[in-house]
């Protein structure tokens, strides 16, 4: 993985330091003075200049929020505005009351499930289920974010929008990530006997590539691959909702 | 086909057919599991996953310029869309907007490709009908429209039209004029199309009351472009949320009432004459300008997560980007429309014969690139 890295940033090499949380712009004007600060500075440098760059999460509120906050206190985690996309993070326990209440409610009825989708957080050994959400009556688009760990199953939310049900299989799929009362949970981009979930950050493509070879042509494909590494395993996570 | 065996001829009250992936009328390689009495479809299963490439985990792999084009591979009919989408998305984190000429060369390329999209529906859709004149038709112009990509990027299907921040090329001397020229005589077109169909009794015969699915289920379902607003629901992303700069023309949102596939059909029809209106609109007033908008070279987002979303010629089209400070996004989703809309499937196939199936694939309008990735 960290070879396949190297490899697809190539072409811009000349403006990649190693560092991966580097600021973009200020980066990008001060090539030539970069250099000497790393060796000593390397750690401070992440900390403090990334306050003020960039688009923050802004505190946001609602009367919606009001009423989870109200009706489901202790699940309800925060509720924020990142570029103007408002976010609600909540606890993963009445994942589908919470829905179903979201769905229902009258304030801003959020009828429709554009999309649920899971991002691999392999350092806290997390998934973040996102739920987006929209509301034909009110035209509001809202995301809902819950977190569980790698091996927790979550409760399926397929019985609130039926849309969630191949949308939860290709998550099954591609993170393995386990629901619970899903009426048909099993594999639907991928072949049943594939091994493995790919978007996952753990996957070792090149692992995977080598064993299908050998597995269906009998050969030893050459590639060379690596156990275990993580894409920022050393770079480390930033995580958006932290 | 295959068939349990222990049944015989007469006592044959089940069977199962599978349906592809090797079927002209599945549009690509989907494959249909069926199960009928006689005629009648009990229920179905849809099996995909044939073309899955792997698109999101290659967005991982890529910077995010490197990305676009192989967005272009999903859906394939409509690539001008999906390099739209993306490209918005990975603007809206940059907080970057492109340039209004930019935005109006967007608009017109995207609303083209909206119009060879449908067009390439209605002629396939129409063919597994049996009605094979509309195909020539439908692809007489869109060989037009194709020119006129051809022209202005070099490639027909897969254009990679735009960038990160607005579109590389300037538009070609004449671009005006054939796109005036085309938009002036298409709704005429669209016209001949529909003296061929829609008062046709074998066309009304075959489509009305065909898959019908009420607005409530299609809400539930997920679906989105025309076969939502075939259902009567009045909701287009260009109007609700609008991006690009769709907010500065005039133009309707067909919806149907019955949700049935004649409804459908009579949508995207009114669909391509909407585009017409909108590109006849924006190529009057091109404004002057840049075509990119003042950003880095090197494509870096801020720490966050963005969800944009547009009308593709299927439905909504959407990306959710997790960007971790990286040149390469973290994790890059694409919310298909085709992936949700097909779902609905099993419901709408229920009860129909056999011979509707292939109709009710076509009027998903689906494209099984995007549906596998």
């Amino acid at each position: 993985m960290a070879d396949e890295q190297k490899d697809s940033q190539q072409p811009e090499k000349p403006a990649e330091p190693p560092k991966p949380a580097a600021p973009a712009g200020e980066a990008r004007a001060a090539v030539p003075k970069p250099p000497p600060p790393p060796p000593g500075a390397k750690p401070a440098a992440p900390a403090a200049p990334p306050k003020p760059k960039g688009p923050q999460q802004e505190p946001w509120s609602s009367p919606l929020v009001d009423a989870i906050k109200e009706k489901f206190g202790g699940e309800f985690i925060k509720s924020y505005s990142f570029l103007g996309q408002n976010q609600i993070v909540v606890k993963k326990d009445r994942i589908a009351e919470i829905m179903t209440f979201l769905r229902d409610n009258d304030i801003v009825p959020l009828n429709y499930l554009v999309d649920e989708t899971a991002v691999h957080w392999p350092k806290t050994e997390e998934f973040e289920i996102v739920y987006i959400l929209y509301s034909h009556a009110k035209n509001e688009r809202i995301r809902v974010k819950t977190r569980i760990k790698e091996w927790e199953p979550i409760e399926s939310v397929s019985g609130v929008w039926t849309t969630a049900d191949w949308l939860e299989r290709e998550v099954f799929d591609m993170f393995g990530v386990q629901y619970l009362n899903h009426p048909n949970l099993k594999r639907i981009l991928l072949p049943e006997d594939w091994v493995g979930y790919p978007l996952r950050k753990d996957y070792n493509i090149r692992l995977q590539d080598v064993e299908w070879v050998r597995k269906h042509l009998g050969i030893d494909s050459g590639q060379k691959y690596y156990v275990g590494e993580a894409r920022h395993e050393d770079g480390g996570y930033v995580t958006p909702s932290d | 086909m295959s068939t349990k065996e222990e049944q015989t001829l007469f006592d044959a009250s089940e069977i199962t057919v599978s349906m592809g992936p090797q079927h002209p009328s599945t549009h690509g390689v989907l494959q249909v599991k069926l199960k009928l009495d006689g005629e009648r479809v009990i229920d179905a299963e849809c099996v995909i996953g044939y073309l899955h490439r792997g698109v999101e985990k290659l967005g991982e792999a890529q910077t995010y310029g490197q990305f676009v084009p192989t967005l272009d591979r999903m859906d394939y009919i409509a690539a001008v869309s999906n390099c739209l989408g993306y490209c918005e998305a990975v603007e809206k984190l940059l907080s970057v907007t492109a340039p209004p000429r930019a935005q109006y060369i967007r608009v017109i390329m995207t609303e083209l490709n909206r119009i060879t999209s449908h067009l390439l529906w209605l002629g396939t859709h129409a063919i597994d009908l049996g009605a094979v004149t509309v195909f020539l038709y439908c692809f007489r112009e869109r060989e037009e429209i194709l020119k006129i990509f051809e022209n202005y990027c070099g490639a027909r299907l897969t254009t990679h039209m735009f960038r990160i921040g607005g579109t590389q090329y300037e538009i070609y001397d004449g671009f005006q004029d054939q796109v005036r020229v085309f938009v002036k005589d298409f709704p005429k077109k669209v016209d001949e199309y529909e003296t061929l169909l829609t008062e046709n009794r074998i066309w009304i015969g075959r489509t009305r009351g065909v898959g019908v699915i009420s607005a409530k289920d299609a809400i539930d379902m997920g679906l989105t472009g025309p076969s939502l607003r075939g259902s009567g629901v009045e909701w287009d992303i260009r109007k609700a949320k609008p991006y690009a700069a769709y907010s500065d023309f005039e133009f309707d949102i067909p919806a149907g009432e019955a949700g049935d596939t004649y409804d459908r059909y009579m949508v995207r029809l009114e669909e391509m004459r909407q585009s017409a209106r909108i590109i006849s609109q924006a190529v009057e007033k091109i404004p002057d300008g840049p075509l990119m908008a003042k950003m880095s070279k090197i494509i870096k987002p801020p720490i966050g997560d963005i969800y944009h979303s547009i009308e593709s010629p299927k439905g909504e089209l959407g990306y959710y980007i997790v960007s971790d400070g990286s040149t390469q996004a973290y994790r890059a989703r694409v919310r298909p429309p085709s992936f949700v809309n097909l779902q609905s499937l099993k419901r709408m196939v229920a009860g129909h014969m056999v011979a509707d199936v292939v109709a009710i694939i076509g009027t998903l309008d689906i494209v099984l690139g995007e549906i596998d990735r």
